[in-house]
């Protein structure tokens, strides 16, 4: 919202002014606020234990990196089990998603409402709703604790999330392209390498990234299916606490390996983040 | 328990459906999709509705007698199962009200122009992208903890006594640490909905004289409802599935304070491998969790419609 038209007052443009100053440094004020608890976890990871625990609170000191080389040779084994499954759920959730989303987007029959919706609904599913046939099936198919197991899951969480945003995205493309391709005799697979792909590039960028974090924080599947082979980084994290629970700075510096690849992420699509998280419904 | 409410539509056009011969249909493209989704969501529920029937435990996996609905009964009738069903509600609704309270008020403070805007709102999504358990184990010992946390300090230095957060207040504090993580969700997603409100509306508003909360109240709000609506759906969805928070801060104690349904299922099949009791339960959130979805969209569509007239 553009701020009111200059008001020809002298005294009533100060006011506004002072107005304006006192609101913006009460927005600075909130946004810190949120802000301080992971900043403090951060700032933790550089102390040694005793200035962590100190009261009252240590502010300054001269940072170490003895907190992170300590959390190092647990944390990589989970590192690298969380990006396998982010990136392999990922991928899945996109050569499944992608013809679905296209095809819905541009042969939208009667039913295509109805199916976008059904997908959408699975996500109403809880997870504790389908975990108990899940561990016994996973058990039985020697899945438990494996990486293909928990791609398998976050495949299920991230695939309704592609077809929705995929077919936002796909819906924005003209149809006079496609209409012009098919005056030429373009194939439906044609259409959609040749143009709903290309074209939607921005788009898959954003959902990617939107299934990779919420496959790199996903707890509740991580603990319930994997222990120790294909423990990720959630699993890494809550044995940390058990472990080393009154460690603060070392598990401050885990955490912080743990949170800030998704921070960063995060921060540089967090235009497309909020498009994602809201399925395009607000934009 | 796959009823969609009415769900945001985008619109899309309707091209006519081609009749020349192609080999890949659109449909061949629509089901590998539809088909992982049935395969991993409707069958495995289908089976837990199959498995609350059963009296079964994976400690005696060898008898698995047919109980009907004895496991659903022991869910409804014992009173400390209400207090699970209570908590769960309290957990989510509390949390629902204080970020779309406090997310409204920043999406507001957000929506003028000044120095370092797009930078607050870049790091305002922090809290949103912190794992679950990585938030619980921040909160629980850097924040709340009574002898060395930072909120026992800021206390003593004002001169009160220390508070044993998660002992004394155990539920106000995972409300507050879930209400950290999500209100930055609501303040985007409302702040998006602010901006898409056109300015000459306010603009003929103010010309008419309208004082801010006639313009909050006529203008604002009306326009902000889909927004609002989105924020409702989406929380709610994710706050009735709390686990991580609850599983990494308090382990839903002290005795059953904290303990909602994710957690109590979690508990009584991988703790006490009562399955045919997880079972019954696990119905019971998905039923739960779809008509309070529902219930809620109609609710928030309502009171929009009327406000918008």
């Amino acid at each position: 919202m553009t701020t009111a038209p200059a008001p020809s007052n002298r005294t009533s443009a100060d006011r506004h002014r002072v107005r304006n100053l006192l609101l913006t440094a009460v927005t600075y004020l909130i946004t810190l606020a949120f802000l301080f608890p992971l900043a403090w976890m951060i700032l933790a990871a550089f102390k040694t234990e005793a200035q962590a625990f100190a009261t009252p609170p240590v502010f300054f000191f001269t940072p170490i990196w003895d907190n992170f080389q300590r959390a190092l040779p647990s944390y990589l084994p989970a590192l690298s089990n969380s990006l396998i499954a982010a990136i392999g759920s990922t991928v899945i959730a996109f050569v499944l998603g992608l013809p679905a989303a296209f095809a819905l987007a541009v042969y939208p029959t009667r039913r295509a409402q109805g199916v976008l919706s059904w997908m959408l609904s699975t996500k109403f599913m809880p997870a504790v709703g389908v975990i108990v046939p899940l561990f016994l099936l996973f058990r039985n198919l020697q899945l438990l604790d494996t990486l293909p197991g928990l791609i398998l899951m976050y495949t299920t969480m991230n695939l309704p999330l592609v077809v929705w945003m995929m077919h936002s995205y796909m819906t924005e493309i003209p149809y006079a392209i496609y209409e012009a391709a098919k005056v030429d005799g373009a194939s439906v697979s044609q259409e959609f390498f040749g143009i709903a792909l290309p074209l939607s590039m921005p788009g898959i960028s954003a959902t990617a990234l939107l299934c990779l974090i919420f496959a790199w924080n996903e707890v509740f599947f991580a603990l319930n299916l994997t222990s120790a082979d294909a423990a990720p980084l959630s699993v890494y994290i809550g044995e940390f606490k058990t472990s080393q629970g009154l460690f603060w700075a070392q598990l401050s510096a885990a955490a912080t390996l743990v949170v800030l690849p998704v921070l960063i992420f995060g921060w540089i699509a967090q235009r497309q983040l909020v498009r994602g998280l809201s399925f395009g419904a607000v934009k | 328990m796959t009823t969609a409410p009415s769900v945001p539509v985008t619109a899309t056009h309707a091209p006519p459906a081609p009749k020349r011969g192609i080999r890949l249909t659109p449909a061949a493209l629509i089901w590998p999709a539809m088909l992982y989704l049935i395969l991993t969501t409707q069958v495995p529920f289908f089976m837990t509705v199959y498995y609350s029937f059963f009296r079964y435990n994976l400690v005696d996996p060898s008898s698995r007698p047919f109980i009907g609905l004895a496991n659903y009964q022991n869910l409804l009738t014992d009173p400390q199962n209400l207090r699970i069903l209570l908590n769960t509600v309290v957990l989510a609704g509390g949390t629902l009200i204080l970020t779309l309270v406090i997310g409204g008020a920043l999406a507001l403070l957000l929506n003028r122009e000044f120095l370092g805007r797009a930078l607050l709102r870049t790091l305002l999504i922090s809290s949103f992208l912190v794992m679950p358990i990585v938030t619980a184990v921040i909160w629980k010992n850097m924040l709340l903890s009574p002898t060395s946390g930072f909120f026992a300090w800021v206390s003593q230095s004002l001169g009160l006594t220390p508070i044993d957060w998660l002992g004394q207040a155990p539920m106000l504090s995972v409300i507050m640490m879930i209400t950290w993580e999500w209100t930055p969700f609501a303040a985007l997603i409302l702040l998006t909905g602010l901006q898409s409100l056109p300015d000459d509306q306010i603009e003929a508003a103010r010309l008419d004289g309208a004082s801010p909360w006639q313009e909050f109240q006529h203008i604002v709000l009306p326009h902000w409802m889909q927004a609002i609506q989105v924020v409702v759906l989406m929380e709610t969805i994710a706050l009735l599935q709390v686990y991580g928070e609850i599983y990494g801060s308090t382990s839903g104690g002290p005795g059953i304070a904290t303990t909602n349904l994710p957690y109590f299922i979690y508990q009584k099949a991988f703790a006490e491998y009562n399955i045919g009791l997880a079972s019954a339960a696990g119905v019971l959130t998905v039923i739960f969790t779809n008509i309070l979805a529902v219930y809620l969209l109609k609710l928030i569509s309502r009171r929009a419609s009327s406000q918008g007239g």
